[in-house]
């Protein structure tokens, strides 16, 4: 049987898990389940983001993301967004529970000095306190809820990514609900990202793991336009060493490299979670690639 | 050649396009070039091509034309948005049925990319970007690594293109750009009522000229009216700002805006 091989066509965005697995919510549906105790991957220091900065100029990268884990554990962090918007723009995901208005204050000055945006994801995963605190936590909502007014009222418009965490749910309903739920909160121009969950980690206990059938062939891939799978474009900088996207860090087998450069191989999506991501394209991004005719 | 100008997304604005096609040939342009799209928003398709052919303009095919021209089933914007999607199947749908089939050949049949010499500058004319027809290189979410990279890939000194309808211009290394060269369709929601095309002179270094482009834009409100094309289409062209098709702006382009 033919392998489902990718190639990386361009390094277009690169990741950081810049918080490790380190979290202070302990989600159900966490896909690397990160918590307050998970420490398997560690945290990035500045000087080794620095260096794959300098890597990812040469290679001519687009933009930035920094995951975790929470990284505004990361006491870096600050410093590591500053240094980030000198090179390109960057995105953080964050669970905005921990967010501090005198970091928000420097991390505003630090976009208005730069050329390049500055962008916020921030998990919710209910617009009742019932259906997000059941999967993020008890008390998690309304912290969430304080966090995205807090970056509202430093004038980010925040990206609230939301994963759809019952199968049944119906997007156009999910998402007006939470415009409704926003604007309530003073977010006046919500920006919605409704995401598929990823069935492993702590979300294979919580519902289902994927079944034997749910794994891309090479044959699914005839056709089909590779540019909608993040590991197409993207790599994963981790303390570890670079791994082929930001979903697979517990995949030996997708650590690539120590180095950008070692990492710009093929690599076959056969991986339970890349049937999701061959499912509904680059989940990751914060703008999916279109597919074209 | 050492002076050329450059517009993109004429969205079936044939009042806007007819004024900037007075205004470079006052100005005194070696050449005009379009970078696609023009078809959207706007009413009376057809009567853009008229013009285009009449003034010699240069023509190459935006992912709207790439569409209309084979016949496909949307515009190939890249929104993602389901709200945007909506407005943008009522644009594509009305545009498609009211441009006549020479047109949609016409339009069938540009080139994707065009090539010149600009003085001492190889130039690529482009819609989205180098590599893909409906890329959006919004100015604050494009690394100047990432510009640079497509410089050295395709061998060339500047990059035009249109797509995202927000101009912009950002030398980068060893005297090359990346310019934006915005559009004549809508306004680029800051506002104010004009649209915009670009002069580019090399005599002998590059310079990059914005020209804003007033245009009797109340009668193409009132035409868009009477098409009954969707009122938010409208409000764009009386305000100057965007109320469809923005969910894709970053954070800082986004901020700009009203809606």
């Amino acid at each position: 049987m033919n392998l489902p091989l990718v190639n990386l066509t361009h390094l277009d965005d690169l990741w950081f898990q810049v918080g490790g697995t380190l979290c202070n919510l302990t989600c159900h549906h966490c896909f690397i389940s990160c918590s307050p105790h998970n420490r398997s991957f560690g945290f990035l220091d500045l000087e080794t983001v620095r260096r794959y900065l300098d890597e990812s100029v040469e290679l001519g990268v687009k933009e930035y993301y920094f995951t975790g884990g929470e990284p505004f554990l990361n006491r870096d962090m600050l410093a590591i967004l500053d240094l980030t918007l000198k090179y390109g723009p960057a995105t953080v995901l964050t669970n905005g529970t921990v967010l501090k208005p005198e970091w928000l204050t420097r991390l505003r000055d630090a976009e208005r000095e730069s050329r390049y945006s500055l962008e916020f994801r921030v998990s919710i995963d209910g617009y009742t306190a019932e259906v997000n605190d059941a999967v993020r936590g008890a008390g998690t909502f309304e912290r969430i809820l304080r966090g995205i007014e807090l970056l509202v009222a430093f004038g980010f418009l925040p990206i609230i990514t939301v994963t759809r965490v019952d199968d049944d749910a119906d997007d156009a309903k999910l998402y007006a609900a939470f415009v409704r739920l926003l604007k309530e909160h003073g977010y006046a121009r919500p920006r919605i990202k409704i995401l598929p969950s990823l069935r492993i980690g702590a979300e294979a206990t919580r519902r289902r793991g994927y079944s034997d059938g749910e794994r891309v062939t090479g044959q699914m891939l005839d056709g089909y336009d590779q540019n909608l799978l993040v590991c197409s474009h993207a790599r994963m900088i981790t303390d570890r060493g670079v791994y082929v996207c930001p979903i697979l860090i517990e995949s030996p087998e997708a650590k690539l490299g120590a180095t950008l450069v070692e990492s710009l191989r093929e690599f076959a999506i056969d991986k339970p979670a890349c049937y999701t991501c061959w499912q509904y394209g680059a989940i990751c991004s914060n703008v999916a690639v279109e597919a074209q005719g | 050649m050492t002076r050329i100008a450059l517009f993109g997304g004429i969205y079936n604005n044939y009042l806007a396009l007819e004024a900037a096609l007075a205004d470079a040939r006052r100005r005194g342009v070696d050449a005009v070039h379009c970078l696609g799209d023009m078809g959207a928003f706007g009413p009376h398709p057809d009567r853009v091509f008229p013009l285009l052919r009449d003034h010699g303009v240069l023509c190459i095919q935006g992912n709207y034309d790439n569409s209309v021209g084979n016949g496909l089933g949307d515009c190939q914007c890249g929104y993602t948005d389901p709200r945007d999607n909506y407005f943008a199947r009522i644009s594509y749908s009305y545009t498609f049925k009211n441009t006549s089939a020479v047109n949609r050949d016409w339009l069938r049949d540009l080139p994707a990319q065009r090539r010149l010499l600009l003085g001492r500058y190889r130039v690529l004319l482009c819609h989205g970007s180098p590599r893909r027809t409906n890329e959006f290189l919004w100015e604050s979410a494009t690394s100047s690594a990432f510009l640079n990279y497509l410089c050295d890939t395709h061998q060339i000194d500047v990059i035009c293109t249109t797509h995202t309808g927000i101009k912009w211009h950002r030398p980068l290394d060893n005297d090359r750009h990346f310019i934006n060269v915005g559009v004549l369709g809508r306004p680029e929601n800051d506002g104010t009522t004009n649209v915009w095309y670009a002069i580019l002179s090399a005599e002998p270094n590059l310079t990059v000229e914005f020209v804003p482009v007033h245009y009797d834009f109340q009668r193409l409100a009132a035409e868009m009216r009477e098409e009954k094309l969707p009122e938010e289409f409208v409000e764009t062209i009386e305000t100057g700002w965007w109320t469809t098709c923005l969910e894709i702006l970053p954070g800082k382009e986004r901020r700009r805006g009203r809606m």
